[in-house]
C-alpha cells in the first residue's frame, strides 16, 4: 500500500489510506473504494447507495467537470501526475475547490514529488502519494520555505497586495 | 538621483533572499552527490541555469529591460567574478552568462538579489520573463506605460502554483504605445495598452504568435479589455492552454499550436467562457495595489528645458560623426530638452549583445549622471539610456566613444541580432556570431551602412529561431547539412507593425557565402529602389526575383 501524506494547518503526517483502489477490471471489493472516473460514472451510484465512501481518481485528461453533481456525495478525489512535468492535474485541483466548491480530500497521485510540494499545497491538494520517498517533515519544510505569496490560490495564505494593503508601513523598501 | 524604477519591498526581499537559499541546499544536495544530474535537472532549470556545449550557462532575468545602475554594477561585478568579464544580452532582455561554475551558482544569485535581481524563471515550462517597450515612460505616443502592467504581471506569475508546468514555455510581451518596439506579435501573449475617448485604459490582447519550427504572428482574441482584469483574463488564458495545449509532442506544445488548431475565434471563446466562470476579484490586482505600482512609475526629475539645445546642435555642426549618432541613436523624448539615446551592442566585429564588465559600468555611470539612473535592453540586443538631456548628449557620446559603444547603426544592416549559436549553444546546429560578424564587417563604413538605411538581419543558429530569423528583413538560419554549416536565407519578414514571416531565398548557402550574399542583395535593392523605400519596401514591390537572381547566377 503506498504510502500516504496528509496535509493539515499544522503541517503534513503520515495518514492511513482508507480506500482500496480498484481497476476497472476487478471485482469490486469492500469498504471504501477510489474507483475510476468511468467505472465511477457506471458504479458509483449504486457503491454510494450501499452507504460506502467512494473516491474517483481522474487521469490528466479527463475533466473534473463531470463529477460536479456528485460531487457532494464524494469523499475522495485523485487527480494523476503522469510525470511531474505534466501540470493539468493544478487547474483540475483548482477547479474542484474554486469553481466546483469541493471540501473532501483532493489527492496527488503519480509522479508526486517533494519539489513540488508547495505547488500542489497551494492549489488545493490536501493528500500526497509522494513518489520520491519523503516524508511529512520534509514536506512540511518545504510547504514554509518562502514566507509571502504572490496571487491568491486555493489554500489560505494572503497574496503579497493584501499583506501590503494590511500594514503598508511595514513593507517599504 | 531618483530612478522611476520598481523598489522591492519587504516582501519582494523576502522572496528574492528565500529562493536564494532553497536554490543553494539544492545545489548543495547535487554537488554531495545526493542527488543526480537527471534530478538535479529540472531543479536547476527552474532557475535559469542550463548545461551548455562547455559550461553552465545563467540566464539572469531583467524584468521588462529595465535597469538602473545598481542593477548593471552588480552584472558587471557577476560577470568579472564568476564568468570571463563579459555577458550576452539577449532577444528576450536577459543577459546570460555562459561560463558558470556549478558551485559559484548560489553566490552568483546572493549577488543578485542583494539588487533586487535573480534568475525566477528564466527556464522552464512555465511564465518567463516579461518584455516590454523600451521607450515606454519617455515616448509621447504611448497610451500607459506598460511596466506598471509588467510589473504586476511579474509578481502574479512568480511561482504561479497552477501555471509553472505548462505544456512549454511561456512569453509575454507589452507595450502601451501604437507603435510596436516589442515585437508583441511573435509572442505567447502580446499585450497593447490603449485609451478610449472617456480615459479608461484596455488592452488589446494576442494569444498565439511564435516563432520556431511552426512561425505565427498573433492574432487578437480580444479587443478593449477593461486594464483593471487583466490578470484574471490572463489566468484564463493560461488556464485554457494547461488544460488543453498539446503534451503529446514537444514541437507542438506552445499554445501557438493550440490557438492555430481551434482558430483564434474558438480559443478566444473558450477563454471568454473560462473567465464568466472564475472568481476575477480574487485574481485581479485591487486598485490600491496598482495606485502602489503606477506611483513607483510616475516621471520624476525631469528639468523644464527649451525644446532645442545649442550645445547638441553646435557639437552636431561641429562634428560630422557625432551628427551621425544623433542622426541614427538618439530618439525625441516626450519631455522636452530630453532624449533616447540608444546604445549599440553591434560594433562591427564585436558579438552582437555582447558587453564587457567595463562596458556595462560605463552604462552604469552614464544612466547615473545622465539618464535619472535608468538604462534600458531592448529585444535587437542594445541598450538605451531614455532620460538624457539634450545639452548632455555631447558628453554622454565621448563616454560611450571611450567605451567602444558609440556604433552609430541602430537598425542599420550592422545593427544584426544573433542567437549564442553553435559557439555555445547545445541545440545550435550551426554558427551565428561569425556571420554576424563576417557582414557587419562589410558594412562596417558607417555611411556606406547609412545609405543603405534601415535593414534588419536576424540570424538563428537552429529552428528554435532564438534570433528570430522568420521576422528578418533579411533571416538566416543555420542548418547542418552532413556534418556540414549552412544557412538558409530568408527575406521580407517583419516583427513589427507591419509584421510578416520571410520567404526562403533559396538553397541555403555555405558560411563563406553568407556576407557575400547579403552584400549583393543589398546592391540589388540600391539599384531598384524608389525615393523613400527601405529594404524590406523595396522587397514587397519587387519580389523575390531580382534578389534571388543576384545571390545565385554565379553559382551556377
Amino acid at each position: 500500500m503506498p504510502k500516504l501524506i496528509r496535509w493539515t494547518r499544522a503541517g503534513a503526517r503520515w495518514a492511513q489510506d482508507a480506500f482500496t483502489s480498484v481497476l476497472d477490471d476487478e471485482p469490486m471489493p469492500d469498504g471504501s473504494v477510489l474507483l475510476s472516473l468511468s467505472r465511477f460514472h457506471a458504479e458509483g451510484g449504486r457503491v454510494l447507495g450501499e452507504g460506502r465512501r467512494v473516491g474517483v481518481r481522474v487521469a490528466a485528461d479527463e475533466a473534473v467537470e463531470s463529477l460536479a453533481y456528485d460531487l457532494p456525495a464524494i469523499a475522495l478525489v485523485a487527480l494523476e501526475f503522469p510525470k511531474f512535468k505534466d501540470g493539468r492535474a493544478y487547474s483540475a485541483a483548482r477547479i474542484l475547490r474554486d469553481r466546483l466548491g469541493f471540501t473532501g480530500e483532493v489527492r496527488a497521485v503519480g509522479d508526486v514529488l517533494l519539489e513540488q510540494a508547495r505547488f500542489m499545497i497551494r492549489c488545493g491538494f490536501d493528500a500526497f502519494e509522494p513518489a520520491d520517498g519523503t516524508t511529512p517533515a520534509q514536506w512540511t519544510a518545504a510547504e514554509a520555505r518562502y514566507r509571502h505569496v504572490y496571487q491568491r490560490a486555493a489554500d489560505a495564505r494572503e497574496p503579497a497586495f493584501a499583506e501590503r494593503a494590511a500594514a503598508p508601513w511595514e513593507q517599504a523598501a | 538621483m531618483m530612478a522611476a524604477a520598481y523598489l522591492y519591498d519587504a516582501i519582494d526581499t523576502a522572496m528574492l533572499a528565500d529562493r536564494a537559499a532553497e536554490f543553494r541546499a539544492q545545489c548543495a544536495r547535487r554537488l554531495a552527490g545526493e542527488i543526480s544530474e537527471e534530478q538535479f535537472k529540472p531543479i536547476r532549470l527552474m532557475n535559469g541555469l542550463y548545461l551548455q556545449l562547455h559550461a553552465y550557462m545563467l540566464r539572469i532575468a531583467i524584468p521588462y529591460g529595465t535597469l538602473d545602475s545598481a542593477k548593471l554594477r552588480a552584472l558587471a561585478h557577476v560577470a568579472r567574478t564568476y564568468d570571463r568579464g563579459y555577458g550576452h544580452f539577449t532577444t528576450r532582455t536577459n543577459l546570460q552568462l555562459h561560463w558558470i561554475k556549478l558551485k559559484d551558482a548560489p553566490d552568483i544569485l546572493d549577488a543578485l538579489a542583494k539588487v533586487g535581481m535573480h534568475a525566477i524563471q528564466t527556464s522552464g515550462n512555465c511564465i518567463r520573463n516579461l518584455t516590454a517597450d523600451p521607450h515606454a515612460g519617455a515616448t509621447i505616443d504611448e497610451a500607459d506605460d506598460p511596466r506598471i502592467w509588467a510589473e504586476a504581471i511579474r509578481q502574479w506569475s512568480t511561482f504561479h502554483p497552477e501555471f509553472s508546468f505548462l505544456p512549454r514555455k511561456f512569453k509575454i510581451a507589452v507595450t502601451g504605445a501604437p507603435v510596436d518596439r516589442a515585437a508583441i506579435r511573435i509572442y505567447d501573449i502580446g499585450l497593447r495598452l490603449a485609451r478610449d475617448d472617456s480615459g479608461a485604459l484596455s488592452f488589446e490582447v494576442r494569444v498565439g504568435g511564435g516563432l520556431g519550427r511552426t512561425p505565427y504572428l498573433g492574432p487578437v482574441i480580444r479587443e478593449a479589455l477593461p486594464a483593471r482584469h487583466l490578470l484574471s483574463y490572463l489566468q484564463a488564458i493560461l488556464r485554457v492552454f494547461n488544460r488543453y495545449g498539446r503534451r503529446d509532442n514537444l514541437w507542438k506544445a506552445r499554445i501557438k499550436v493550440l490557438v492555430a488548431s481551434l482558430g483564434a475565434e474558438e480559443f478566444g471563446r473558450q477563454v471568454e467562457a473560462e473567465w464568466n466562470a472564475s472568481d476575477k476579484g480574487a485574481v485581479d490586482l485591487p486598485d490600491t495595489e496598482l495606485a502602489r505600482i503606477r506611483a513607483v512609475f510616475r516621471p520624476r526629475g525631469f528639468d523644464t528645458l527649451p525644446a532645442v539645445s545649442a550645445a547638441f546642435d553646435k557639437a552636431r555642426a561641429a562634428d560630422p560623426t557625432f551628427a551621425r549618432f544623433a542622426r541614427r541613436n538618439v530618439i525625441a523624448h516626450k519631455v522636452p530638452g530630453y532624449a533616447l539615446v540608444n546604445i549599440s551592442l553591434k560594433t562591427p566585429g564585436e558579438t552582437p549583445g555582447d558587453a564587457s564588465a567595463e562596458q556595462m559600468e560605463s552604462v552604469a555611470d552614464l544612466a547615473e549622471r545622465y539618464s535619472l539612473d535608468e538604462a534600458r535592453v531592448t529585444y535587437e540586443q542594445n541598450l538605451l539610456l531614455p532620460h538624457v538631456k539634450l545639452d548632455d548628449i555631447p558628453a554622454v557620446y565621448a563616454e560611450l566613444v571611450r567605451a567602444r559603444l558609440a556604433a552609430p547603426n541602430i537598425g542599420l544592416v550592422s545593427d544584426i541580432i544573433a542567437c549564442p549559436g553553435l559557439d555555445y549553444c547545445a541545440l545550435a546546429n550551426a554558427r551565428a556570431i561569425p556571420i554576424a560578424q563576417a557582414i557587419a564587417r562589410k558594412f562596417e563604413d558607417h555611411a556606406k551602412a547609412e545609405t543603405v538605411g534601415e535593414l534588419k538581419i536576424k540570424i538563428s543558429g537552429c529552428i528554435n529561431a532564438c534570433g528570430h530569423h522568420h521576422v528578418g528583413h533579411i533571416g538566416i538560419l543555420g542548418v547542418d547539412k552532413k556534418g556540414e554549416e549552412f544557412y538558409q536565407l530568408t527575406l521580407g519578414g517583419s516583427g513589427e507593425d507591419d509584421a510578416s514571416l520571410g520567404q526562403i531565398l533559396g538553397p541555403a548557402l555555405p558560411a563563406d557565402r553568407v556576407a557575400e550574399a547579403v552584400d549583393q542583395m543589398v546592391g540589388v535593392y540600391l539599384g531598384e529602389r524608389r525615393e523613400g523605400e527601405r529594404f524590406i519596401d523595396t522587397f514587397r514591390r519587387a519580389g523575390l526575383a531580382p534578389f534571388k537572381e543576384a545571390v545565385y547566377a554565379e553559382v551556377d
